[in-house]
């Protein structure tokens, strides 16, 4: 397999020590962790069908059950053997979920069963199992996967040919092609193998008396699989597969413990993957490689701007490359470059890549001496690099990789069209230019058509346009004349300059245009994501942000956009209205599979593929925040992982800005519960002050008479008396103004506006405070033809009382008090002043303010006029405070005419 | 004539024995009652010539009460309530209640208003009300539809005159603007709320000496009006 080797010297790392470094050692300590929430796997893996896993693992089920450990059996494919269903006695068996898949009734393993029973192991036989369309994962090892991440310990059986790294060998050995696999990752993360070993004659044994099921295999298929060749070699795979893992735990545990000297040098394997089909074995090849090595691999796709313009299935095929290079454990990689070689050692001198692994060359001899082969670059520039090249036969037919949908490419004539049309006006040019020039001007006529078409068409029909032109030059130009005779040798040495200039041209021409193309594409995604990070950036709300990201990713993606967020309270998810597709239940499930395990599903992934809508969670620094839907016009419009990526970066922009809009929304809501606890300590102080004065008067009072009894003369008892009922009324004042800030406060106030006489409502807050203005003289002038007003006559009377009762408190006692109304077209001014002290200065506003007291000690709690502040605004008025030139201080309110004046009151005589 | 009995209504026990003390220290007959239902019972056994029922009951609504007791009596209906709940006063008083008295108050205010109540219930049970209705220095003379302030005469627009008489006939207690404008304008005028406080403007100007500080015919913001009795 290996056909070329090139050794370069060796590569030392120079990381390489005794010790294992500190952060390793902590990588492994969490894995550990991690480990011991996961569930435990382990597989019982057989050389082939027949074997017996199935029974060993139930086997091993039934000792764990007799220790007492809760065991469910999730699946067991017994295929009707006795002795295995015997083995099912007793054990606790979960029932399978029916599937109708085109007619028939499917039995599959019911995971959300599973995982709802949750019992301390599961048996999942057949790990490489497809399950049947409908279910939730492609695959039952994703289904086991989960199971584990669920902390549920799993027992499953695997054949070695079902390994997806030795897919392949096995293909070539048996000539019997394994469609079910198994990443080697989920393998390799196993707890625990158990290698379930049977020689190959007794399973010929078994195999004669019937005793192996084979599924959906022709006889012959089968007959030829159950040869002893195959089960030797099948046999010898499974048991070094064993001996691997053996020999990498080992390996593990001196690394712990730092035992021995042997640590190889840090090897790092590149693969390099060409668009063409024998990539995938390039892929498996190397990861075999790089577990024997026990190194990191990485597997990269040079993407030169001549590879952009393949056909979209060569395209899918590399994806689909790096995508089984991914499952199969290695690190991707897409490298935009000119030249492939220059890339790929860039790249490798950066990682500090040992050893490289390339396809050997498919080019013939000849171009590879013109043009020089890849490899050959590769090699010339590798320094110290190994160079391992792997013959690059084609794959066994009927190992396609994965299917991808088909697109139907729409074959498009039209550059070729234009291309003749433009050699057509060279033609008519060079035909009219005959008589008054050479020959050599009419082939200059014609390249500079061919240099049109390569610049505006690309390299194919520039060909085309190439051939032609040499044709009819030769046709109509080249004596003798409407003939392809040439009668002169040296013309055939013109075609042939006419031909490679063409060729060159078209070629510079036509790359220069697609790196142009590539260059526009990458600036068009660049832009699009700097457009929409810059206007989240300058956006609040998330209402707002989501509406911006929305917009956005639809419009680059061409996709339908829906985003779902966490219910408010509970653990749902709820969409969020400004979507632009709505999901059913069935996608509402893949969403919230999503939003639970933080991973990509839905159109286009291997878990639930069948969902209309890929989704992807809005992953956030500080968890999930919801999860992005979208729905493509085109199902296949999002196959690419580069699309993917682009997908991702977008989408974690989103999931950032709604996590900055959570942020600030709870900054805000901190800085109001601050604003609110300091406002209710201030009232809290404010008040037990103010409420505790006037008790304290009434409880003395009262006491004061209940003991000193007969005793007291009656004027002391008198002034006891009133003093109690003087207390008693402010206490009721105190609680009225707080239950008027607080309805003022709460929202609930509600005005009831109709059309008053202003004077009325003056009339009824001097008659409510009669007694405290009986010694003042109070001037009043409300102007008879002053308007009605359309005011909450019981809320404005409250904002006059308050003004009169301020004014009474804080002016010397029987200064007079002055009430003046004023009107104009649109409002009405109602003025209390006062011949008081006036206000300090700069005072005139703080007086609204909640708690503000004029005087130190003063009576009242300080709400008065925020409570008439309250009202008036409520109202759509002004009020305010001015000192008056003469002395004393004016409170003046505007009360807004709005609105449709009453009916004029009909007169009578 | 003997004493005058009185139900109380309140499920506050304090306030019941602040009005025991007060009501029987002026000669009135007591009897209470802590709950609507009770009331009701005792409103229909006892006979009471007023009836005082707080809006804020445990077991149903004060309203409930009035409407209960307004099926076959016509009793005097005080109703206790709290400032700030104008429109619960509005609509007792649409429902029956006779007047109110907010919360805090005084003895002397409920006083005062049992004796309204029960003036009018003699009034009523006597033959019409008097020709001449007097407080202060205003006169109305309801024979010769005449209005003094002192000794000069005032004259009122028919509208007025209404107005005024509607308001002396119910003279100490509280009018709604839905009654006034009823029994002046008539039942298809209740929209018009304005009316009644035009013309109540214009009524100051002509009778009172400073309208904008009334001294006969007082404002219940909210409520109605009440033409002073004393």
């Amino acid at each position: 397999m290996v056909g070329l080797f090139v050794a370069a010297g060796r590569y030392t790392s120079a990381v390489s020590g005794e010790r294992p470094d500190p952060e390793a050692l902590l990588a492994r300590v969490k894995e550990e962790e991690a480990r011991g929430r996961r569930g435990k796997l382990k597989i019982f893996l057989g050389a082939a069908a027949g074997v017996g896993k199935t029974y060993g693992m139930l086997e091993a089920a039934r000792e764990q059950t007799a220790d007492g450990v809760d065991v469910l059996v999730g699946y067991a494919e017994t295929h009707g053997r006795a002795e295995t269903d015997a083995l099912l006695v007793g054990l606790d068996l979960l029932p399978t979920r029916a599937i109708d898949y085109r007619g028939t009734t499917l039995r599959e393993f019911d995971l959300d069963g599973a995982l709802a029973r949750h019992p301390a192991l599961i048996l999942v036989d057949e790990l490489a199992h497809t399950n049947a369309p409908g279910s939730r994962h492609a695959k039952r090892w994703q289904d086991v996967v989960e199971l584990l991440d669920a902390g549920i310990n799993v027992y499953t059986t695997m054949n070695v040919q079902h390994l997806e790294a030795l897919n392949d060998v096995v293909a070539k050995i048996t000539g019997v092609v394994v469609r079910e696999t198994v990443p080697d990752s989920v393998f390799e993360q196993a707890d625990e193998v158990e290698l379930v070993d049977l020689p190959p004659d007794e399973l010929l044994e078994r195999f004669k008396d019937g005793k192996v099921y084979m599924p959906e295999q022709a006889e012959e298929a089968v007959k030829n699989f159950f040869r002893k060749g195959n089960l030797i070699a099948l046999r010898e795979l499974a048991l070094r597969r064993t001996a691997d893992r053996v020999d990498a735990q080992m390996r593990v545990y001196m690394h712990e413990h730092a035992i021995g000297k042997a640590w190889p040098t840090a090897e790092r394997l590149l693969v390099c993957i060409s668009p063409g089909p024998e990539s995938a074995r390039l892929v498996r090849a190397g990861k075999r490689m790089a577990d024997r090595l026990g190194a990191p691999w990485v597997a990269a796709y040079v993407e030169t701007p001549a590879q952009l313009r393949l056909p979209p299935e060569v395209r899918d095929r590399v994806t689909q490359t790096l995508r089984l290079a991914e499952q199969l454990g290695a690190e991707t990689v897409r490298l935009p470059g000119q030249k492939m070689s220059e890339a790929i050692l860039a790249y490798a001198h950066d990682r500090n890549v040992t050893k490289i692994v390339v396809g050997k060359p498919r080019r013939r001899l000849w171009t590879r001496i013109l043009i020089g082969s890849i490899v050959d670059a590769i090699v010339q520039g590798s320094g110290d690099i190994d160079i391992y090249v792997i013959s690059a036969e084609r794959e066994p037919q009927g190992v396609p990789p994965a299917p991808v949908g088909r697109r139907a490419i729409p074959s498009d004539w039209a550059p070729y069209g234009w291309a003749m049309a433009v050699v057509a006006v060279a033609t008519g040019a060079a035909w009219l230019t005959l008589p008054f020039f050479e020959l050599a001007n009419q082939v200059m006529v014609y390249l500079l058509g061919i240099v049109v078409v390569a610049t505006r068409y690309g390299r194919g029909p520039s060909l085309v346009a190439s051939m032609v032109s040499v044709a009819a030059l030769d046709f109509l130009f080249v004596p003798p004349v409407f003939t392809f005779a040439v009668s002169d040798v040296r013309y055939l040495f013109t075609f042939v300059v006419m031909l490679v200039v063409g060729l060159v041209t078209s070629g510079l021409a036509a790359r220069i245009r697609m790196q142009a193309e590539a260059a526009r594409q990458r600036e068009q995604r660049t832009a699009a994501l700097y457009a929409m990070s810059r206007e989240l950036a300058s956006t609040r709300g998330l209402d707002e942000l989501l509406k911006i990201a929305v917009r956005h990713i639809s419009e680059v993606f061409g996709s339908q956009i829906a985003v779902l967020l966490p219910a408010q309270g509970d653990e749902g998810l709820a969409q969020w209205a400004g979507g632009q597709f709505s999901l059913d239940s069935n996608e509402l499930g893949v969403a919230k599979w999503v939003h639970e395990h933080h991973q990509p599903a839905g159109l286009g992934t291997a878990t639930l593929p069948g969902a209309a809508a890929l989704y992807l969670p809005l992953q956030a620094p500080r968890g999930p925040v919801g999860v992005l839907g979208i729905r493509p016009a085109d199902r296949h419009a999002l196959d690419s992982p580069d699309q993917l990526h682009q997908l991702e970066t977008f989408s974690n922009q989103t999931a950032l800005a709604i996590e900055r809009a959570h942020l600030a929304d709870e900054a805000q809501q901190a800085q109001v519960r601050i604003e609110t606890e300091r406002l209710r300590n201030s009232l809290l102080s404010s008040v037990s002050h103010d409420l505790r004065t006037p008790l304290a008067a009434i409880k003395g009072a009262a006491t004061t008479m209940l003991e000193g009894g007969a005793k007291l003369d009656p004027p002391t008892r008198q002034e006891l008396l009133e003093s109690v009922r003087e207390e008693a009324d402010r206490l009721n004042r105190l609680v009225q103004n707080l239950l008027e800030m607080t309805r003022l406060e709460s929202g609930a106030l509600q005005l009831r506006r109709e059309w008053h006489p202003l004077e009325e409502v003056v009339g009824a807050a001097l008659s409510r405070l009669g007694k405290e203005l009986a010694d003042r003289r109070v001037d009043t002038q409300v102007p008879r033809d002053l308007p009605l007003v359309p005011i909450d006559d019981v809320l404005i009377e409250q904002v006059l009382v308050n003004l009169l009762d301020n004014a009474i408190k804080y002016t010397p006692a029987k200064s007079p008090i002055r009430i003046l109304a004023t009107s104009t077209d649109e409002t009405v001014t109602v003025e209390v002043a006062d011949h008081g002290p006036g206000l300090p200065r700069g005072d005139e506003d703080k007086v609204f303010e909640k708690f503000y007291r004029g005087l130190p000690g003063g009576r009242g709690a300080g709400l008065g006029l925020a409570i008439a502040q309250g009202i008036v605004k409520a109202h759509s008025g002004r009020i305010w405070a001015q000192n008056l030139p003469e002395g004393g201080v004016a409170f003046l309110f505007t009360l807004p005419l709005a609105g449709k004046p009453p009916a004029s009151v009909p007169a009578d005589a | 004539m003997p004493d005058p009995v009185v139900v109380v209504i309140e499920d506050e026990p304090q306030i019941r024995k602040f009005l025991r003390a007060t009501l029987e220290g002026q000669g009135y007959r007591l009897f209470e009652a802590a709950t609507g239902a009770d009331g009701v019972v005792e409103v229909g056994s006892r006979q009471p010539d007023v009836v005082i029922v707080d809006l804020g009951l445990p077991d149903m609504d004060g309203l409930d009460v009035i409407r209960r007791v307004r099926e076959w009596t016509a009793v005097p209906v005080i109703v206790l309530s709290a400032r700030g709940g104008e429109r619960d006063k509005v609509t007792a008083l649409d429902a029956g209640a006779d007047d109110y008295v907010s919360k805090p108050f005084g003895a002397g205010e409920l006083l005062a208003r049992i004796r309204v109540a029960l003036r009018h219930t003699a009034g009523a049970s006597h033959e019409g009300d008097d020709a001449v209705f007097n407080v202060g220095d205003l006169r109305v003379d309801l024979v010769r539809r005449q209005v003094f302030v002192g000794d000069k005469e005032v004259h009122l627009t028919p509208i007025e005159y209404k107005l005024l008489t509607t308001l002396v006939h119910h003279v100490g207690k509280v009018v709604t603007h839905q009654q006034l404008l009823r029994q002046v304008w008539g039942p298809s005028h209740t929209e018009q709320a304005h009316y009644a406080r035009v013309y109540m403007a214009h009524l100051r100007h002509k009778l009172e000496a400073e309208p904008a500080r009334p001294r006969y015919l007082l404002t219940e913001p909210g409520v109605g009006y009440r033409l002073v009795a004393e």
